[in-house]
């Protein structure tokens, strides 16, 4: 546990020395409070004239605003994850191969699963740290809306964000395990993230079995349920498997560094 | 405190370290001699339970490197060819890092962190960058790092590699000093490295081991006696034939004499005899000019080339 925390605490100080970490949060926060303006502000415009329409024809269509706007923002951070975690994993492991230091960690007295688990957990709570701030514009616009829109469906939009973060950064995180090159890294993870995101395109709507479970295996299709406030059994448990089975190959991707001819 | 027994690592087909058998004793300090390539790295990588072997053993402070890994690596500190330091950390910082995953308890943490500051004499660094260091200092921060938790056994893969004259004498000395409380192992392709800082030697070459001595004893038993060389102007058969005369002379050469007369000897004698004086005495006594006469003593060197050439010339050449 001690030496977990050593490899976690090394890897959050490594985060906030280097202006990678800077660069990607600040990033984000500037596309997320972009985007979170225009989603809004259509929304709204769009309320708007459906209310004068309505006037004019009578038989009102009810649009609820906030959870649209919900919907959409969660929609958005899924896909701005889609293009920032390459950047944040591909250093995990292969920068500490070229730098040689994995030696350092491989001979000192920490088991494989120590320092996965220790690198793992910082990058989830850089995550969490990079998504703390939106949550403001989400809380102010929760303030200004009557009737108030239920917390739950934030709570669960916001699980849903970190369930899908922690999916990914395990898997960026094993595909930096198997190369020295931080390029490389990166382009494999993007590719892989892309792969996962449109594994069900050909099968939407299909009855087949194989259809049935690439539809299972996409990895933004279970994300949608929780942007409707939907916390489902299956969906969390995907994510977690998908998190779990990550790790668990890194752990014996960094076990084989030591076989393979260095 | 270190045994290794038929230890052998083969990757690829290539056999890197073939059959390594050596012990170290308690605070001694073995050096690892060799050509690059010559599988020291590899040798001191299973040492430090960095890679597995294919097959013997190693057991370091009682543990043996494949099956309580963690308690040899608890056990140990390891400096490889590269310091591997993080150029974004502050060399305090990295330190106290060091001493965390090592498992050395809080309040004994300062402690160690300025003893090795202090000993690797870069306490004026601490709040510095890694990445703004000199290649010596970042080499000296790897030093540290190595020793920084008080090991039992601490490795290390070229030590003095990028260091300038000073920082060598200064590593050295500090190497030295560690020894008693340490037991060390240091790989070296310098020579007079080993002879300075090393109770012990192993010279390895081609990932077998060619000699297991003191310094001391393999430069004397390797030496076949003591050569002279002289300088002198005299007829080239009458002094080949007075110097082959001289009891306890082995063998005599002589250079092709040069346009002024001069001519080169050298004359080996069998282990024990100095045959310096006589040789003066009898060139002086026929009236030749002497001007030159020095003994020649192997060096490290000299050894290590006889030992690996030998080796190379036991070897078929390839096709």
């Amino acid at each position: 546990m001690r030496s977990l925390y050593a490899v976690y605490r090394k890897e959050m100080g490594h985060y906030f020395v280097s202006p990678v970490a800077y660069v990607v949060v600040g990033v984000f926060l500037i596309l997320c409070g972009f985007f979170f303006d225009r989603i809004l502000t259509f929304f709204m415009d769009q309320s708007l004239s459906m209310e004068m329409q309505s006037m004019r024809f009578g038989a009102p269509p009810e649009i609820d605003v906030p959870s649209e706007v919900l919907r959409s923002f969660f929609g958005l951070l899924s896909s701005l994850v889609l293009f920032l975690i390459p950047v944040l994993t591909m250093g995990a492991y292969a920068e500490e191969r070229k730098r040689g230091t994995m030696e350092l960690l491989m001979t000192s007295p920490v088991t494989e699963t120590q320092i996965v688990l220790g690198k793992f957990l910082a990058s989830l709570t850089l995550f969490a740290i990079m998504l703390l701030p939106t949550a403001s514009y989400v809380t102010f616009m929760y303030l200004r809306s009557d009737p108030r829109p239920p917390w739950g469906l934030m709570l669960a939009g916001y699980a849903g964000v970190l369930l899908l973060g922690a999916g990914l950064l395990a898997l960026g995180a094993f595909i930096s395990s198997l190369t020295e090159n931080q390029i490389i890294a990166a382009v494999l993870t993007f590719g892989a993230f892309l792969m996962l995101w449109v594994l069900d395109l050909g099968a939407r709507g299909a009855s087949s079995l194989a259809g049935q479970v690439l539809q299972y295996l996409s990895v933004i299709r279970h994300y949608d349920d929780f942007t409707r406030g939907i916390i489902d059994t299956s969906s969390v448990t995907y994510y977690l498997s998908l998190t779990v089975l990550c790790l668990f190959l890194t752990v014996r991707s960094v076990d084989s560094m030591r076989w393979r001819r260095a | 405190m270190i045994e290794v027994q038929d230890l052998t690592k083969s990757y690829g087909g290539v056999t890197a370290v073939d059959h390594v058998s050596f012990r170290v004793n308690k605070g001694e300090i073995l050096g690892f001699l060799g050509p690059n390539g010559a599988g020291k790295t590899t040798t001191m990588r299973i040492l430090t339970g960095y890679m597995p072997a294919t097959s013997g053993t190693a057991r370091v402070a009682g543990f043996d490197v494949a099956h309580d890994s963690l308690e040899v690596r608890r056990h140990i500190g390891y400096l490889p060819e590269a310091p591997p330091v993080y150029p974004d950390m502050t060399v305090a910082s990295y330190l106290d890092f060091v001493l965390r995953i090592k498992n050395v308890p809080a309040e004994k943490r300062r402690g160690r962190l300025a003893d090795a500051l202090e000993k690797t004499n870069i306490a004026d660094k601490r709040g510095e960058l890694i990445k703004r260091l000199s290649r010596g200092y970042k080499q000296r921060v790897g030093l540290a790092q190595a020793l920084v938790h008080d090991p039992d056994v601490i490795i290390l893969d070229e030590p003095t590699v990028g260091l300038d004259p000073k920082q060598i004498i200064e590593v050295r000395r500090l190497i030295k000093g560690l020894a008693g409380s340490h037991t060390i192992i240091l790989s070296t392709h310098i020579l007079p490295e080993v002879s300075m800082t090393c109770d012990r030697v192993v010279i390895i070459h081609k990932g077998r081991i060619a000699a297991v001595d003191t310094p001391h004893n393999l430069t004397s038993q390797l030496k076949g006696g003591q050569k002279v060389q002289i300088d002198v102007q005299a007829p080239p058969q009458l002094l080949e034939e007075l110097l082959a005369r001289i009891p306890g002379a082995t063998s005599v050469q002589l250079s092709p004499p040069r346009a002024d007369g001069h001519l080169l000897a050298t004359v080996e004698a069998a282990p024990g005899a100095d045959l310096r004086s006589q040789i003066a005495a009898q060139i002086v006594a026929k009236g030749w000019a002497l001007y030159e006469l020095r003994g020649i003593s192997l060096s490290l060197e000299d050894i290590f080339l006889q030992l690996t050439t030998d080796e190379a010339a036991q070897t078929p050449p390839p096709n």
